[in-house]
């Protein structure tokens, strides 16, 4: 240990990083803010509905009960809406994967690659239920327009996670097959495909709850059929909150055991 | 040989994997009675029928300032409720998490919290939430509020465990109190992951938001929903160029932000 | 008075074995004392019982004087004050300042309230100034730890038990995870605080050699009992086989190595 030498504390200098955090967290606190004075009620006194809210939880959790729909009626809701969910994650994870290799930069050429990832930011910004209508027109409302509409945006996710996965594979395991004298195809099936496996599998399976979800919302906002169309009707039409309780159950179970898997997998990383 | 037979059955159990998948799909494709030849069909007619009606024409342009208002409208409520949730979901996680709760019980009631209002889809929430705040700006508010906090508590106790153990345990020896060891540990290791999940969700949320204006009646998912059914392609087109604008402009800002914040 | 009185202290984790298994031993004041034994002895615990980082399942642990296993809350913070701590990972938040993880030293020292703001006094930083030149690090004052060395990250770790006042350091692993360079200046820093300052060392190794040339005293610890207790000169290779079983071999090979 040396003995002190200088005795005046020098001063800090500037750091970009905490600067900029500290200005984001200010700009949403007054976002959120502004957003309070602009969030409006529709004229709802808020001390009824939030007591009115503590009731409907009540019954919703302690008293579900079915009225409109039968046991069996249940179970065939929810096999439709995760069926719908399981079509669109398998059709979004074969084009994904196709359109990833496209665009993973460490495998595919530059221009190639720009033009899939901008046509994905594009796809990915849409909205999944707005796709389903634009589908719907032509379609018609129902699980066609329902499929198509959740499998653009499925796969949109998809073609950005996999090729996220693929460009984290060593480097220095492509280069060393190429320097071998191994074509693409032998880099994409011998190195990149089986390095990225866990990566693509939890990722195809995080979608997989994903598109559960959105199903359930694309029942209730599209037509879609399912349980999301039974909660629609349970609330909107038959005002059966006790109804709305036994279908919010059957979701819960399944999402919960779902979760229960996906944290065994746990290879699941973190997305942003 | 043993290597041999090592690589026959990996290959079988690829194999009977994507036979299993492939029966799976065929089950999905009945229960959910989807036409196949149908659906193959209808991409080339939807592409079609988009070129000729599915554009923002000139007439449609006039109703660009009310569209941008209503946009503005979604896009503050996704932001608002986000960050409360997320505000919230910070001091729920942080009496949840292993590494800073108070009791066991509390990792407990927290995880299982997270779990009820992440698990439950926003659609569901924002019809539950209908029953009792009617058709407002603030029923979509609190549905994304509950399934971003749902999300927050979840994701930023799994942060806090795997990022702060180690320093909360070096300040607890220095003899520090509890509150200083969040205040001077936890929330300076976990600011940068805490706001870049929250960018992450207020991205996500502005594509609900539009779901759940459909729903709740309100903001650019109604004005959609609007122009839709009264048949206004033009218009509706308008509305989803002006929502794929909004969203890659704040996907494009959030993620310059995340390249700084994280570093 | 012995500065650490260990007396009898069992630990388990539950199920029917003991992480520690009726370890007794006492340190007199201004001795640098290394315990050694293969990984899983129970080593990381020990040291966590006498600050009771870990809870002990019975036995006594007084520093001072005082009782550290039924001591209050509130008692507890004063007596972890006096018992500055180093880890093999540092421990150091990351994507804070040197200076600012120096400071977290003094916690221990404020109230909630001035604690829980980070309100530190021009004299305390003043100090930590002071203790960052002195352990070779002033022209890092205000770079991220996430941006030092691991040589320079456990300098940053002395500073901050040190600026603590301590009468006792515990030092877990200090040298676990650095190159040999780096382990050397940290082992001399740490021998010089035993020496000029007259702090009490109580450190975890892993390492034979270094064990024998910094400390005054060895405690050989084995599946959580005491099995050596003496001065380095009574470290015969015999004993060594004894603490640490088969893992000995391969340690004279490295250790055999590094000398050569």
């Amino acid at each position: 240990m040396t003995p002190p030498t200088q005795m005046s504390l020098p001063r800090r200098p500037f750091d970009r990083s905490i600067a900029l955090m500290r200005f984001i967290v200010v700009l949403l606190f007054v976002l959120t803010l502004y957003g309070f004075t602009a969030l409006e009620t529709g004229g709802v006194n808020m001390a009824d509905a939030w007591s009115m809210l503590a009731d409907n939880a009540a019954t919703l959790f302690f008293r579900p009960a079915l009225a409109n729909v039968t046991v069996s009626e249940l179970l065939v809701s929810l096999g439709v809406t995760i069926g719908l969910g399981f079509l669109t994650t398998v059709f979004g994870a074969v084009i994904g994967f196709g359109l990833a290799l496209a665009s993973a930069l460490n495998i595919a050429p530059v221009w190639l690659s720009v033009l899939v990832k901008g046509f994905t930011a594009i796809v990915r910004a849409i909205p999944t239920v707005l796709w389903v209508l634009i589908f719907a027109v032509s379609a018609g409302l129902g699980s066609v327009a329902a499929v198509l509409g959740m499998t653009f945006h499925s796969a949109g996710y998809l073609i950005k996670a996999y090729a996220e996965s693929f460009e984290d594979v060593d480097a220095g395991s492509i280069e060393a097959l190429r320097a071998g004298g191994a074509d693409w195809w032998h880099i994409v099936g011998q190195v990149v495909t089986p390095s990225a496996m866990p990566a693509l599998i939890s990722w195809t399976f995080l979608r997989f709850e994903i598109n559960f979800s959105t199903a359930i919302a694309m029942g209730a906002a599209a037509g879609a059929g399912g349980i999301g169309f039974d909660m629609f009707m349970a609330s909107g039409f038959y005002l059966n909150i006790r109804e709305m309780g036994a279908f919010t159950y059957a979701i819960l179970i399944f999402a919960v055991i779902m979760e229960l898997i996906a944290t065994r997998l746990q290879t699941r990383q973190t997305h942003r | 040989m043993r290597s041999f037979d090592f690589l026959m059955r990996q290959r079988l159990a690829v194999g009977l994997v994507f036979l299993g998948i492939l029966i799976a799909s065929y089950v999905a494709v009945v229960v959910t009675e989807y036409d196949v030849v149908k659906g193959f069909q209808s991409i080339p007619k939807a592409v079609i029928w988009s070129s000729e009606n599915f554009y923002p024409d000139e007439k449609s342009l006039k109703r660009l300032p009310k569209i941008i208002a209503k946009m503005q409208e979604t896009l503050v409520t996704a932001v608002t409720a986000t960050t409360c949730a997320a505000f919230v979901g910070f001091l729920v996680a942080i009496l949840g998490a292993n590494a800073t709760r108070p009791h066991w019980v509390f990792s407990i009631v927290s995880r299982a919290i997270a779990s009820l209002f992440r698990n439950v889809d926003v659609s569901a929430w924002s019809l539950i939430l209908l029953f009792s705040f009617g058709q407002s700006m603030f029923t979509g508010y609190l549905a994304l509020f509950f399934v971003t906090f749902g999300f927050m508590v979840r994701m930023l106790m799994e942060t806090i465990d795997l990022s702060s153990a180690d320093t909360i345990e070096a300040l607890r020896a220095t003899g520090a109190s509890p509150s200083a060891v969040i205040t001077q540990s936890v929330i300076p290791t976990c600011m940068p992951q805490f706001v870049s999940w929250t960018l992450f969700m207020i991205e996500t949320n502005i594509r609900s938001a539009t779901l759940v204006g459909i729903l709740t009646g309100t903001g650019i998912g109604n004005l959609f929903d609007i122009y839709y059914k009264s048949l206004n392609y033009h218009a509706a087109s308008l509305v989803i160029v002006v929502i794929v604008i909004a969203v890659l402009l704040i996907e494009s800002v959030s993620n310059a932000i995340r390249r700084v914040v994280l570093q | 008075m012995p500065v650490l009185h260990v007396e009898n202290v069992r630990k388990s984790y539950g199920g029917s074995s003991f992480a520690l298994d009726g370890v007794s031993f006492s340190i007199e004041k201004g001795e640098f004392v290394a315990i050694i034994g293969p990984s899983g002895a129970g080593k990381s615990t020990l040291l966590r019982c006498i600050n009771r980082l870990i809870a002990v399942t019975s036995g006594t642990v007084s520093v001072d004087g005082t009782d550290v296993t039924k001591v209050s809350n509130s008692g507890l913070r004063i007596l972890r004050r006096t018992v500055g701590m180093i880890f093999q990972h540092y421990n150091l938040v990351n994507r804070l300042t040197v200076i600012e993880n120096v400071l977290h030293g003094r916690l221990g020292y404020k109230s909630s309230l001035s604690g829980t703001f980070g309100l530190f006094s021009h004299a305390e930083k003043m100090r930590a100034y002071e203790l960052l030149q002195a352990v070779g690090l002033s022209e890092q004052i205000y770079q991220r730890c996430g941006q030092l060395s691991g040589g320079q990250k456990q300098r940053v770790g002395i500073a901050r038990a040190l600026i603590q006042d301590p009468t006792l350091m515990l030092c877990d692993e200090p040298i676990a995870s650095l190159d040999p360079n780096a382990a050397k200046i940290v082992m001399d820093t740490l021998r010089d605080i035993n020496q000029r300052l007259g702090i009490t060392v109580v450190a975890n190794l892993h390492q034979v050699h270094a064990a024998r040339e910094y400390a005054h005293r060895i405690i050989g610890v084995n599946a959580g009992k005491v099995v050596f207790d003496g001065p380095p000169s009574l470290l015969t290779l015999e004993i060594i086989q004894q603490i640490y079983g088969s893992e000995a071999q391969d340690l004279m090979l490295a250790e055999g190595e590094l000398h050569a």
